[in-house]
């Protein structure tokens, strides 16, 4: 083998040479997918490789990279992008992810940030591959590089077709290490893939039930764990009796301080065994509940930060004739993927290698070693699917716990999370409170901005209205929710934008003016007004159009990773039952380059499907730290039967970079829905869910 | 108690010493290690456990072994022919009808049994009859317009 190895053009740390000496042969080009969010520059990014591309021996490309696919689609809009730059058949690419040992670390997949970062650097890698191969090509062929074009994973001379050679050909024996340079990247009017719609690369393997999870792998010899729980939050275990287990064939139990399990080859047995043990727990008295909690928010003295203000909210009272102040509510969300967390461990020989559901297969790696006390090398966790996310699976708990259980007992073990232990030990989207101040000019201008969140986050609360006297501030205070709250699809952003959009068409009703044309009449943003625009026209939206009755439009502006999202929906409410329906919802985004715009519409009509779950019926019930919503028949998420018709529109511009569009969707629901609300019945409404008993409580008294 | 029970699985006979209170669906997963089928409640809330009891589906996670003696059981991996694709999972890929794929093979389950009741449902009966499934991913909209084109096909066939 002629292991041609040429040195690396940028420099790159130990231990990514060590990753890199353990690779085969093949051409292999090396990027890091930066987030300017963590103020990487790019010259830190090539230092720190954390995906890379191979074009094997055989042909086949691999794509490596830390990011899992948990829905989102990455794995096939990554492999398009691939396909494109490199000219080879997205046939022949093979996504490995997540796998801690074979891909470069990767701080997690969230955020929508894969499309944003990963895309333009995957291409770049992917056309340096292509500028590797053609080098190789020109000296087989003895041609110009010039000469040279590339077609389905082969090198031919645009002159003479028939003077050709294969990828397959050119890689045998090679091994060539390259990080990105300044590559050039096809033009958009180049493209022949991106831009295409491309069906889901992982379908065939999601139909046939082939599609491995955490849980599906099956070790042999393997137990199932189940754990003991309290049923409150921040319990402390007092004493368990196991005299119970004495009578259970086969059944070995582990303890770690608080953490006690039972194992069984069967996991009937084991749910069995654990029910049987008696545990007593100090629970912490039940200080507030899902109905006081605002109260108590309300009570408890914050610190505030203001995080954006402009011009003097004093001016703008001075010129404001109509004020307007309100408060909008919003509970707590659980994020209830059909996957509970799950994962598949075995220890031996003092390391550790496990399966598990997780955006962060390295931040899993990491709780584990720490949690065992064992070094990085020696945790290995492995690729599989993620049966859904949103923000939950970011924290790695059932990781740490079989982990534990596995080094314990020393068998092969498996925790599947009940949907109980699913509801129970979820990190929940903040309940928090908005108050907003404005005021308004006599003819619809809005003078003054006064917004203030409190114990929420502020994603989405950036102003993009024009107004002149603004100031933006959130008040937090440690330890003030009751329930664990954690990241949750766009974080805080759908409660933002019910606020604000609330909020807007008040002024609007007040001020008399068409909502539409009152957020237009108040916007110069460019960027705003394309999709609103977009929407209103392929929606219909006509001011003052005379509906059945009972029926009502409702609009909604927002804004998320920088991707403006407009949307549009007709509901019907029963005014006897205060029950509504959505029936139609149109939804513009303008997302710059849309790669797969199939994965992107599907994307799309996801994040309107589950926020409409938030919106109407969504909520989380508790008394102190204890959940009392822990199965699926009293949390409702959005089913078949309230599924509107989803219309989309995209905005998209091919010459500019791509944005992420897994979560911008769903910001507007509530806002969306609340305005179509109070249009089809005069029910204004302040919290969300809107449950048929707020909206009947909130319906105008005259119309019953 | 530890019995032999008989059944059929993916039209394979299988014959099990296992006890009469068994989960179903863990003895797909576990004992027959068919994980297609996939647990998401264990209280028939969701659906993600569904398999075919004698053609029609049924929440696996609320099954006992006793209870299927001798008949004829089929999972998501019985559902291929040959190496062929049966319609409903045909139009599930070419309608992109799934996103995270968790909640897929019951889905395919169950709209199996719906078209077998009523090969033509309209739109308003699919989202009835498919109502107890659950996807968080949202893909309800893609999974009725795949119900709606496999009928077709179906029909077309027949
Ligand atoms: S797991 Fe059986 S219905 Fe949910
Ligand atoms: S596709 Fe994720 S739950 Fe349905």
């Amino acid at each position: 083998m002629k292991a041609l190895i040429k040195e690396i053009d940028k420099p790159v740390s130990e231990d990514r040479r060590d990753f890199l000496k353990k690779l085969g042969c093949g051409i292999i080009v090396v990027f890091s997918v930066g987030n300017p969010l963590e103020g990487r520059t790019r010259k830190s990014v090539l230092e720190d490789f954390n995906a890379y591309i191979r074009i094997k021996e055989n042909g086949r490309v691999d794509c490596f990279t830390g990011k899992i696919e948990m829905g989102q689609g990455v794995y096939t809009s990554l492999a398009q992008v691939l396909s494109e730059e490199l000219d080879v058949s997205i046939e022949r690419i093979d996504m490995v992810m997540g796998d801690t040992e074979l891909c470069p670390y990767d701080a997690g997949t969230w955020g929508s940030l894969t499309t944003p970062f990963f895309d333009p650097l995957l291409r770049e890698a992917a056309s340096e591959a292509r500028e590797v191969l053609i080098e190789l090509a020109a000296e087989k062929l003895g041609v110009r590089k010039t000469q040279l074009k590339a077609e389905n994973g082969i090198i031919y001379d645009a002159r003479k077709r028939k003077l050709k050679i294969s990828y397959t050909d050119l890689t045998k024996g090679e091994k060539i290490v390259r990080s990105v340079t300044e590559s050039k990247l096809k033009k958009a009017s180049e493209f022949k893939i991106i831009g295409k719609p491309i069906l889901r690369q992982d379908a065939k393997m999601k139909v046939t039930g082939s599609a491995k999870y955490a849980g599906d792998i099956l070790l042999p010899g393997m137990l199932h764990a189940r754990i003991k729980r309290s049923t409150a939050y921040n319990a402390k275990l007092i004493s368990i009796d196991t005299s119970s287990l004495s009578r259970i064939e086969g059944i070995e139990i582990v303890q770690d301080g608080d953490l006690f399990a039972v194992l069984h080859e069967s996991p009937d047995v084991a749910e069995q065994a654990i029910v049987s043990v008696e545990a007593k727990w100090e629970i912490p008295e039940a200080k507030v509940n899902d109905e006081t909690v605002f109260v108590h928010f309300k009570n408890s003295k914050p610190k505030t930060n203001e995080f954006e203000s402009g011009g003097s909210l004093d001016d703008g009272k001075k010129a404001s004739r109509i004020f307007v102040e309100k408060e909008y509510y919003d509970g707590y969300k659980a994020h209830a993927s059909i996957e509970t967390h799950t994962a598949t461990a075995q220890y031996k020989d003092g390391k550790l290698t496990m399966w598990a559901s997780t955006q962060t297969p390295f931040g899993t790696r990491k709780a584990v070693s720490d949690a065992l006390g064992i070094p990085l090398e020696k945790v290995h966790i492995k690729q599989n699917f993620v049966g859904g996310g949103f923000g939950g699976k970011i924290y790695n708990q059932q990781a740490v716990e079989a982990a534990k259980i596995a080094k314990l007992s020393g068998k092969p073990v498996q925790l599947m999370w009940s949907r109980q232990e699913e509801f129970l030990l979820d990190k929940f989207r903040p309940a928090s409170v908005v108050k907003i101040q404005s005021g308004l000019t006599g003819s619809g201008k809005i003078t003054f901005w006064d917004y203030n969140i409190l114990y929420g986050g502020d994603r989405g609360a950036k102003l993009f209205y024009d107004i002149p006297n603004y100031r933006c501030a959130t008040s937090t205070k440690e330890g003030v929710h009751p329930l664990e709250t954690g990241a949750w699809r766009a974080p805080s952003n759908s409660t933002n934008t019910f606020a604000r959009e609330t909020h807007i068409d008040i002024m609007a009703t007040m001020a008399n003016i068409d909502p539409v044309e009152f957020r237009l009449k108040n916007l110069t943003n460019i960027r705003v007004r394309r999709p609103l625009e977009a929407v209103a026209d392929k929606f219909g939206w006509k001011p003052n159009k005379s509906l059945p009755n009972g029926s009502g439009w409702g609009v909604a502006l927002g804004e998320d990773v920088n991707v403006y999202v407009a949307m549009m929906a007709e509901v019907e409410v029963n005014k006897l039952t205060g029950e509504v329906i959505v029936k139609r919802v149109v939804c513009s985004q303008d997302m710059g380059q849309v790669v797969n715009p199939e994965g992107a519409m599907l994307q799309i009509e996801g994040g309107v499907t589950m926020g409409l779950g938030y919106a109407l019926s969504e909520d989380v019930k508790f008394r102190g730290g204890t959940v009392e919503t822990l199965n699926f028949s009293n949390y409702e998420i959005t089913r078949f039967s309230v599924t509107p018709q989803i219309e989309t529109v995209f905005i998209d511009d091919m010459d500019s970079p791509p944005l992420g569009g897994g979560e911008p969707s769903i910001i507007c629901v509530g806002a969306m829905v609340g305005n179509a609300i109070y249009n089809a019945c005069g029910a204004r409404l302040y919290q969300m869910p809107f449950t048929p008993q707020r909206v009947l409580e909130a319906m105008p008294k005259e119309d019953l | 108690m530890k019995e032999v029970i008989q059944f059929k699985l993916n039209n394979e006979p299988v014959e099990l010493n296992v006890d009469g209170g068994d989960n179903l669906l863990w003895v797909i997963r576990y004992v027959l290690g068919l994980t297609g089928t996939k647990y998401g409640c264990g209280r028939g809330d969701c659906g993600a456990c569904t398999v075919l009891v004698n053609n029609k589906p049924v929440r696996s996670c609320h099954i006992y072994m006793e209870d299927i003696a001798n008949a004829e059981i089929t999972t998501i991996e019985g559902l291929v022919q040959n190496g062929n694709l049966h319609p409903i999972q045909e139009s599930f890929v070419a309608n992109d009808a799934m996103q995270c794929g968790f909640c897929t093979p019951g889905m395919i389950l169950e709209a199996y049994g719906l078209l077998k009741d009523n090969p033509k449902p309209s739109l308003e009966e699919i989202k009835t009859g498919m109502n107890k499934n659950l996807c968080r991913c949202g893909s309800y909209g893609r999974i009725m317009a795949a119900i709606r084109e496999a009928s077709e096909k179906m029909n077309g066939n027949n």
